[in-house]
């Protein structure tokens, strides 16, 4: 038996009624990324000591996570897969390692590879090169957390954790044939994420199934003291209620999801996914959400400027890359700061920096900034209207399935239009849940999403459930 | 051509809150560089702030006491800019949301004349580290970055460097009165820029304006403000246009510098703080701050001057510290006589603290030792000057003055029989003096007034022993005529 090809639950059963022990997953899942990993490139700085020793106790009997390099792991490099963070191993753990370690998870050594600081939708800004889709190795797996979902897709992780700020845990879930769950902001401490735009980003989880995807979220979530944007509501146990039926369901379609410049492949993945949720029940009907079009231009202001400021600390002075003047000058400070910035941030990083600068500018903040945050309250108002009628909304997570490597990565702008139906669950900051419903002829996966009110990653989780009990292709596996 | 001299204030004072503004980190002054930081005060990736709810509380009873308007949403901004002393690059602060704007402070220079300065806005923010700069490399210690800062700036109301000090000084005044702050300018606890410009007097426009840095005391900025009248007037009366910089002040050569002009002036790109949550205060929250005000030095000082029939400088002297004037008042508790306690407190009392270099906060000597002393003297039972000798053994041992006096038996002697051989015995001793009294010379008098508190190691009350001495020369006198 393979036990790196199981999930959570299947091994936590296993391991439950002794058959097998927490040293075999590890095993297991060390031979599978020494086999394959070469090919994939999820995990980052493979050359460090992969040694992990774990305990079988608590909820998760030691299973080890598989972690997204932006999220702090005391004494495990954090880098963000960029060359300023070079070294950079923090002093603490971000909330959720916490969480997961006092619930019996084992935190593996390697992190999973990503778009430098977020900054992408393919993996391809990665300063250790892009992670491969482990359908099609051509193909790139999406982004930001490429790395993580295919890690979980190759089966070198049981389950990891992604971070989605315009849809970087559900595209890459999505061209991978996994489970990626973004939850509602403020769901999940983001203490110890390192920030990209801090009123968008979320911690979630990237896993087998929906139930694995439930069980995550439960030892992730809740109020934090020390995010003071994390909500303090009432949690309930998420893999409750799963299989309760959706009967009477209504979900909605909104008409600006579904407009031309969608892949066909995927349309009919959707048209036929449609068809099954009928046939459990949920009835169907088309609504607006009229400020779709302002989404892309809306984000890519705000995230661009928040990520302008979070990203000011990565100077050279304290930790990271610090490249030094070739002479004491006057300017030696100056010099520092340019000459590591200069040489620590990739393009893309450099491109959302001067895009954000420009739009904190004095005398642009009004047209820009001012105004992006304007539109984004109107975007979350059309979302508030449309949940007044229907228990959740369901789109493709992306117009495509994955592209090939190389493909976009000289066009920002095609790029950034990956994430066309994903940037607006974060910009309105509900959840949403991107689950695998279909295969191109190619034989790329195909995700699609779904979208609840704030704080209703139950519906989410149930509506999933029921589809995934009813269909095949989370079962399906890719050849390696 | 007679110009007008207009002055802004910009204050910086550290509060004392406990811990920092956004983490749980300690604020205690003199720690070993780099002590008192955790990953959020050193902006490390990741961590993210969370506001202290007891530097807005500091920060809404100082709004308060300078008669503001309280701001009820909450909010922070960044200021961004790079700097190796600012952990994130981006100082939390506020822009356009200040906690407190549109009051006023009263100062008084003179009995009776009062003037209304305006104040624009105070704003809480989070300090930066201190750089320390060595031969050909810096070091930054990050103690102190995080401390809650409040910004405090004042309209350009003021109209001379000597409306500045006191400006200040009354300021200083409140915020000790409501302990938020030790305004402690050479511990950096209190920090002031001024701007100041010079306009023709019927000009409703305001001249060029020049920014002073880098004073480290009141006074410092009263002689940086001064020599600034001078050099503006000098070239505005030779008809030289000024220039908008900013200038240091250097101490050592008793002028300023120029350090910037307004080109190199910076865009701190401020937008919203999306890490902290607007917080919303409700009337009643600040209903229940403004009841725990204290009475501040101006009203303090009235009810000084109206209900103990002290002076306005007498007032003012008490009222200048809140720990004296309750000291003072304490007093009153024990021996009611506020003319004699204020004869004491702004005496003895204070040239002991300031040769020890103690705030009244720390003095051992409680109102009611010092006004048992004070009963002592009143009651001549001990001279002034041996009273003042026992207050300085209470501040040297912090015995009670009973002890003190008991051991010494310094009890004065004012038995007037027990004095009266004393005094036979010093005239036999003196008859050289005697005869010069005699024949008129009445200096001699106090010398033999000396030689008597010699002898009775000063316990004797010199007025009595001066009456009893001229009542013993003038008989003898008589007795030889």
């Amino acid at each position: 038996m393979e036990l790196n090809r199981l999930s959570a639950r299947e091994l936590l059963k296993l391991l439950d009624e002794g058959s097998i022990k927490i040293d075999d997953v590890v095993l297991a899942l060390k031979e599978r990324i020494n086999r394959i990993d070469h090919r994939i490139n999820a995990y980052v700085r493979k050359e460090k000591d992969l040694s992990l020793s774990a305990h079988q106790s608590g909820l998760l009997q030691g299973l080890p996570i598989a972690v997204k390099d932006n999220i702090c792991t005391e004494g495990l490099n954090t880098e963000c897969c960029s060359r300023i963070l070079e070294g950079f191993i923090p002093p603490y753990d971000a909330t959720v390692i916490k969480k997961l370690k006092e619930n019996g998870a084992s935190i593996f050594p390697l992190k999973t590879n990503m778009d430098e600081f977020a900054f992408g939708s393919s993996c391809e800004n990665s300063c250790f090169g892009p992670s491969h889709n482990p359908w099609n190795q051509e193909y790139v797996c999406g982004g930001s957390s490429g790395g993580s979902a295919a890690a979980v897709a190759a089966d070198e992780a049981i389950f990891a954790l992604g971070t989605d700020t315009g849809g970087s845990i559900r595209q890459p879930a999505s061209f991978c044939g996994v489970v990626g769950l973004k939850p509602t902001y403020g769901r999940v401490s983001r203490f110890g994420l390192i920030a990209f735009a801090s009123s968008l980003d979320v911690i979630g989880p990237i896993t087998k199934d929906v139930y694995d995807c439930a069980l995550l979220l439960n030892i992730i979530c809740g109020y934090d003291p020390y995010d003071s944007t994390s909500v303090n509501i009432e949690v309930t146990d998420f893999t409750k209620g799963l299989s309760q039926d959706i009967k009477g369901l209504k979900i909605a379609l909104p008409k600006e999801y579904f407009i031309e410049g969608v892949d066909k492949e995927v349309k009919e993945a959707i048209r036929d996914a449609i068809e099954v949720f009928k046939k459990l029940g949920a009835s169907f009907q088309e609504v607006s959400l009229p400020h779709t079009e302002y989404a892309v231009a809306v984000y890519y202001i705000v995230a661009t400027a928040e990520a302008s400021s979070n990203l000011a600390r990565f100077d050279g002075v304290q930790y990271g890359l610090r490249i030094r003047p070739k002479e004491q000058k006057e300017s030696a400070l100056l010099d520092m700061y340019k000459k590591t910035r200069g040489k620590g941030f990739g393009q893309e990083a450099k491109r959302r920096i001067i895009l954000g600068t420009f739009a904190l500018a004095h005398g642009y903040y009004e047209a820009y900034y001012l105004r992006a945050q304007k539109v984004r309250t109107l975007i979350k108002e059309d979302f508030d209207n449309v949940f007044k009628e229907f228990d959740c909304i369901l789109t493709p997570t992306s117009p495509t399935p994955a592209f090939k490597i190389g493909e976009k990565i000289k066009d920002p702008l095609k790029m950034y239009l990956s994430d066309i139906f994903t940037i607006s669950a974060n910009l309105a900051g509900i959840p949403a849940i991107s689950i695998p419903c279909g295969f191109t002829k190619k034989g790329l996966p195909i995700g699609l999403q779904l979208l609840a009110k704030p704080f209703r990653e139950d519906i989410l989780l149930r509506v999933a459930y029921n589809y995934e009990q009813n269909t095949v292709w989370h079962k399906m596996k890719p050849k390696l | 051509m007679e110009y007008e001299v207009v002055i802004g204030l910009e204050v910086h004072v550290q509060l004392k809150t406990k811990t920092k503004a956004f983490c749980g980190c300690s604020t205690e002054f003199g720690r070993p560089p780099n002590s008192n930081v955790c990953p959020v005060c050193l902006g490390f990736p990741g961590s993210l702030p969370v506001l202290n709810k007891k530097a807005l509380e500091f920060a809404i009873k100082v709004g308060l006491a300078l008669n503001c308007k309280i701001q009820k949403y909450i909010r922070f901004d960044r200021k961004n800019y790079f700097y190796p002393d600012l952990p994130k690059n981006y100082q939390i602060s506020q822009y356009n949301l200040p906690v407190a704007q549109d009051g006023f402070l009263d100062i008084e220079l003179e009995e009776g004349i009062k003037k209304r300065i305006g104040i624009k806005r105070v704003h809480l923010e989070e300090d930066a580290g201190k750089l320390i700069h060595l031969e050909d490399f810096s070091l930054v210690d990050f103690n102190r970055a995080g401390i809650p800062l409040l910004e405090i700036v004042s309209l350009p109301q003021i109209n001379s460097p000597q409306e500045a000090h006191e400006y200040l000084i009354t300021l200083k005044e409140i915020l000790r009165y409501l302990e938020v702050s030790d305004c402690d300018m050479e511990k950096g606890s209190l920090r002031c820029d001024a701007n100041i410009s010079l306009k023709k007097k019927k000009d409703l426009k305001l001249g060029t304006k020049v920014e002073l840095k880098n004073m480290n005391s009141f006074k410092a900025v009263k002689d940086a403000l001064s020599y600034e009248v001078e050099r503006q007037s000098k070239l505005l009366y030779s008809n030289k246009t000024l220039i908008q910089e900013t200038r240091l002040w250097d101490p050592k050569e008793v002028k300023t510098v120029s350090m910037r002009t307004k080109e190199e002036a910076q865009d701190y790109r401020y937008f919203p703080e999306p890490d902290l949550v607007p917080f919303i205060l409700e009337e009643t929250d600040i209903e229940k701050i403004k009841a725990s005000l204290p009475e501040l030095p101006d009203s303090k000082k009235q009810r000084l001057m109206e209900r103990y029939g002290l002076s306005f400088k007498q007032a003012k002297f008490i009222a200048s510290e809140k720990g004296l004037a309750d000291y003072f008042e304490n007093c009153l508790n024990f021996y009611p006589q506020p003319k004699i306690v204020y004869n004491w407190l702004s005496g003895p009392l204070m040239a002991e603290m300031n040769e020890r270099k103690q705030n009244i906060e720390d003095l051992k000597v409680s109102p009611e030792q010092l006004c048992g002393l004070i009963k002592l003297v009143e009651e001549n039972k001990i001279s002034n000057l041996k009273a003042k000798e026992v207050l300085k053994k209470m501040f040297d041992t912090g015995k009670s003055y009973t002890e003190i006096i008991q051991s010494e038996s310094v009890a004065q002697i004012s038995d007037t029989e027990k004095l009266k051989e004393i005094l036979d015995e010093v005239l036999k001793q003196n008859t050289k003096s005697v005869q010069d009294y005699r024949s008129g010379k009445t200096n001699a008098l106090m010398f033999l007034v000396g030689q008597v508190m010699k002898k009775t190691n000063k316990n004797a009350d010199p007025q009595l022993v001066q009456r009893l001495l001229k009542q013993l020369l003038d008989n003898l006198k008589e007795e030889a005529e």
